[in-house]
């Protein structure tokens, strides 16, 4: 029982306290970030490999077969394996590609998609960077992918390539607008941009069951548009392999496209983080307002399993988009976002501001 | 059409020209198409063929009858069974020989399970090239247990050569009827789930509804068939028209939709596999006794003349046209081969379409590449 009772953020309470004893205070600082650094990129790499796992098993499964179960129990160490394969292979750059760009283009879209995991919170009081506009960081951030990606089509010298950035690009500009506005619905209704904020706010129910139809509409679109970011199917034409080989990743091998990949799944967390802290009440247990004894027995489960819970449910629900639809032509698919989803958002963001604004007396 | 120029000109500057193929993963076969692209819109198309050519009119003359029809099976690989019947078909009406009426049940049930395995394949391909990767694994089950059936009475899953001047080359396996029961009883609890799955999805509705039209004046002027022909409104299942084999008298329907677009096609190969089992059904309990070959007096020798015999393979007419001297040893035998002519038809569909499309369209056509180049 004493096991329970030690929360994380205790953990990190006292380890904080031990470096500012031991340390001056500029360099328990700089400890703490190097520290924080090290444990977010350690959990993005663990989340990318068992993301992996869990999505080629759910295809599998999905598929009527079982996926991989050769290398290792139920196949547990094949993203190992594919990892250690990814290492050894030679990373060629094309011939009269832009060199320059060509290196650095997988590195800044991996670095974006690791700088997005400071805001969020991932139990009680373990938070990395608990600023005043958590989401609002998030969002912008994570548009800066699009050069990296945009890079790595052109500097590949492949019209395949460039065919694919090109698309990409577009398809990932038009639908951040959407996800934005949906989750600027649920912002407009905490009245805060701050992620702690968010969660706190949803101490008695979560906003997808307190916001009536505008969360249930954004959290619908968000899905949607989170989908179309992540250049995941049924909006992966990028990738296509069908049409286009590889769309823009087409010229890299190796470690540069494990770099890709990696982004890729660390992308899909970070937005089913996002949608779980913002619609699904990140952390926070589910809370029936009125059944005291319920709400008390949901207490019990920590925190840290409330979150990765949601985000798991997500993250399958995405995977499941994948194995069932075919893939979207690109004009269709901006056209769903300018004629359908972007429209919808925007009278969804205004009815969720005058029912605030109406404080709820409707 | 108006005169078709040639490739390499082009007034407008903002094309590109790009290589879809040989190797890639949606074409169905190797075929390569030089596209001339304007950002996503096709203006050009040119297909460049002979990747796959092995000279098989020209083998065959160095063969003799019984050889030659091994070969017919490597043309459409997913014909087999009626590659060989119309080969045999033309060897037996040369020879004026009178199958018996065992062997004539026998290849049309092997023809119409052949022809639901192809369109099995077609539709699981159709759902990997559209971007769906589940539909690839449900359409292969099905095509398992053909292929067993098959492995089972002919030895051979895929290059079967069963189907011989004379007859079949041997009988069918004891389980053969039992297991073609199950088979379709389980196909036909699983038919559905297919039209759950793919057939009423609005994204595959809209990727494939008015893309690619070919009107029914282009279909004939090009010499289309099969379900490409069919779906734009030209009546022309060789089953009908020209009835051989028996099938004169069973009773199933010719599927012709109007519209001429990738839906139409779609759902013309959808109900021809209703119409199989259909036949199949009508056939599996009732197969005659009797001999199964006519047996046929050491090497056969054809009588001299010309000889044309067509077949309905899963992809239309497959012509045959026999030339015999008189020796063992064809003089000429010439295919005249549905993919070919369903190619023709490509550049006429695909202008004015986006690269999504090209798929689209490349997969409701259901071209098999060594078939075009032999």
């Amino acid at each position: 029982m004493t096991l329970l009772t030690i929360s994380l953020a205790d953990i990190i309470h006292s380890i904080d306290t031990w470096l500012n004893q031991t340390l001056s205070p500029t360099l328990a600082f700089a400890a703490e970030l190097v520290l924080g650094g090290v444990a977010i990129i350690g959990l993005v790499i663990v989340m990318a490999i068992l993301m992996v796992y869990a999505e080629r098993k759910v295809a599998g499964f999905m598929q009527m077969r079982y996926g991989p179960n050769r290398v290792g129990k139920w196949g547990t160490l094949q993203a190992v394996a594919d990892v250690l394969k990814l290492f050894m292979k030679e990373c060629l750059t094309p011939k009269n590609a832009d060199k320059l760009m060509f290196a650095i283009a997988p590195f800044l879209v991996t670095a974006v998609s690791f700088m997005t995991f400071a805001p969020m919170s991932f139990a009680p009081g373990v938070q990395f960077w608990d600023i005043n506009i958590g989401v609002f960081f998030i969002t912008a951030v994570s548009s800066l992918s699009v050069i990296g990606i945009l890079m790595a089509g052109w500097s590949s010298n492949n019209k395949y390539a460039l065919l694919g950035s090109m698309r990409s690009g577009a398809q990932i500009v038009s639908y951040e607008l959407s996800a934005g506005l949906s989750l600027i619905t649920i912002v407009l209704m905490v009245g805060s941009l701050s992620v702690k904020d968010i969660i706190m706010s949803q101490q008695d129910l979560w906003w997808i069951f307190k916001g009536h139809i505008p969360a249930i509409v954004a959290f619908v679109v968000y899905i949607i548009a989170s989908t179309a970011e992540l250049n995941r199917a049924p909006f992966d034409l990028a990738e296509a392999e069908q049409e286009l080989t590889a769309g823009f990743h087409t010229e890299y091998s190796g470690m540069q496209f494990a770099m890709f990949f990696l982004s890729e799944y660390s992308n899909m967390f970070v937005l089913s983080m996002l949608a779980s802290t913002v619609f699904l009440g990140g952390w926070m247990p589910f809370h029936i307002p009125g059944l005291d004894g319920f709400n008390h027995a949901m207490d019990f489960i920590p925190g840290v399993v409330w979150f990765f819970g949601k985000t798991f449910a997500i993250i399958f629900l995405i995977m499941w988009f994948r194995w069932t639809f075919p893939r979207l032509r690109i004009d269709q698919l901006l056209k769903l976002e300018w004629k359908y989803l972007l429209p919808v958002s925007i009278v969804n963001m205004i009815i969720a501001a005058l029912i605030t604004l109406l404080n709820w007396q409707l | 059409m108006e005169i078709i120029k040639k490739f390499t000109e082009s007034e407008d500057e903002q094309s590109f020209v790009i290589n879809i193929g040989p190797q890639h993963p949606s074409t169905h076969g190797v075929l390569h198409l030089k596209m001339r692209l304007n950002g996503e819109t096709v203006v050009d198309v040119e297909p460049n063929l002979g990747y796959i050519h092995r000279g098989i009119e020209k083998m065959n003359e160095a063969l003799t009858y019984k050889q030659c029809v091994h070969l017919t099976s490597r043309m459409d690989y997913l014909s087999a069974h009626m590659n060989n019947q119309a080969v045999s078909l033309a060897v037996e009406k040369g020879m004026q020989i009178e199958v018996p009426e065992r062997a004539k049940a026998i290849r049309i049930i092997m023809a119409e399970l052949q022809r639901l395995a192809s369109h099995q394949l077609w539709w699981g391909c159709l759902g990997l090239d559209m971007g769906a990767v589940t539909p690839f694994f449900l359409g292969f089950r099905e095509r398992e247990t053909i292929l067993e059936i098959f492995e089972e009475s002919t030895g051979n899953r895929l290059t079967m050569s069963y189907i011989t001047p004379g007859g079949v080359l041997q009988d069918i396996h004891p389980n053969f009827v039992a297991d073609v029961k199950k088979w379709i009883a389980q196909f036909k609890k699983n038919l559905p789930e297919f039209d759950q799955l793919y057939t009423g999805n609005v994204i595959v509705q809209s990727r494939l509804k008015g893309i690619g039209i070919l009107s029914t004046e282009d279909a004939l002027s090009f010499g289309t068939c099969g379900p490409v022909a069919r779906a734009s409104g030209i009546a022309c299942d060789v089953r009908k028209r020209f009835p051989y084999d028996g099938y004169e008298k069973l009773q199933f329907d010719e599927i012709i939709y109007h519209g001429g677009d990738c839906w139409d096609r779609y759902m013309v190969r959808m109900d021809e596999m209703k119409q199989s089992i259909s036949i199949i059904e009508q056939l599996i309990d009732n197969i005659p006794s009797g001999a199964y070959r006519e047996k046929l007096k050491g090497v056969p020798k054809v009588p001299e003349g010309e000889y044309y015999q067509r077949v309905e393979t899963a992809r239309g007419e497959l012509g045959v046209y026999l030339v015999s001297d008189g020796g063992s040893k064809p003089y000429r035998l010439k295919y005249r081969t549905p993919n070919f002519a369903n190619l023709s038809a490509l550049r006429s569909m695909f202008i004015g379409q986006k690269i999504g499309d090209m798929v689209a369209i490349m997969s409701t056509l259901d071209l098999i590449i060594p078939d075009i180049d032999r």
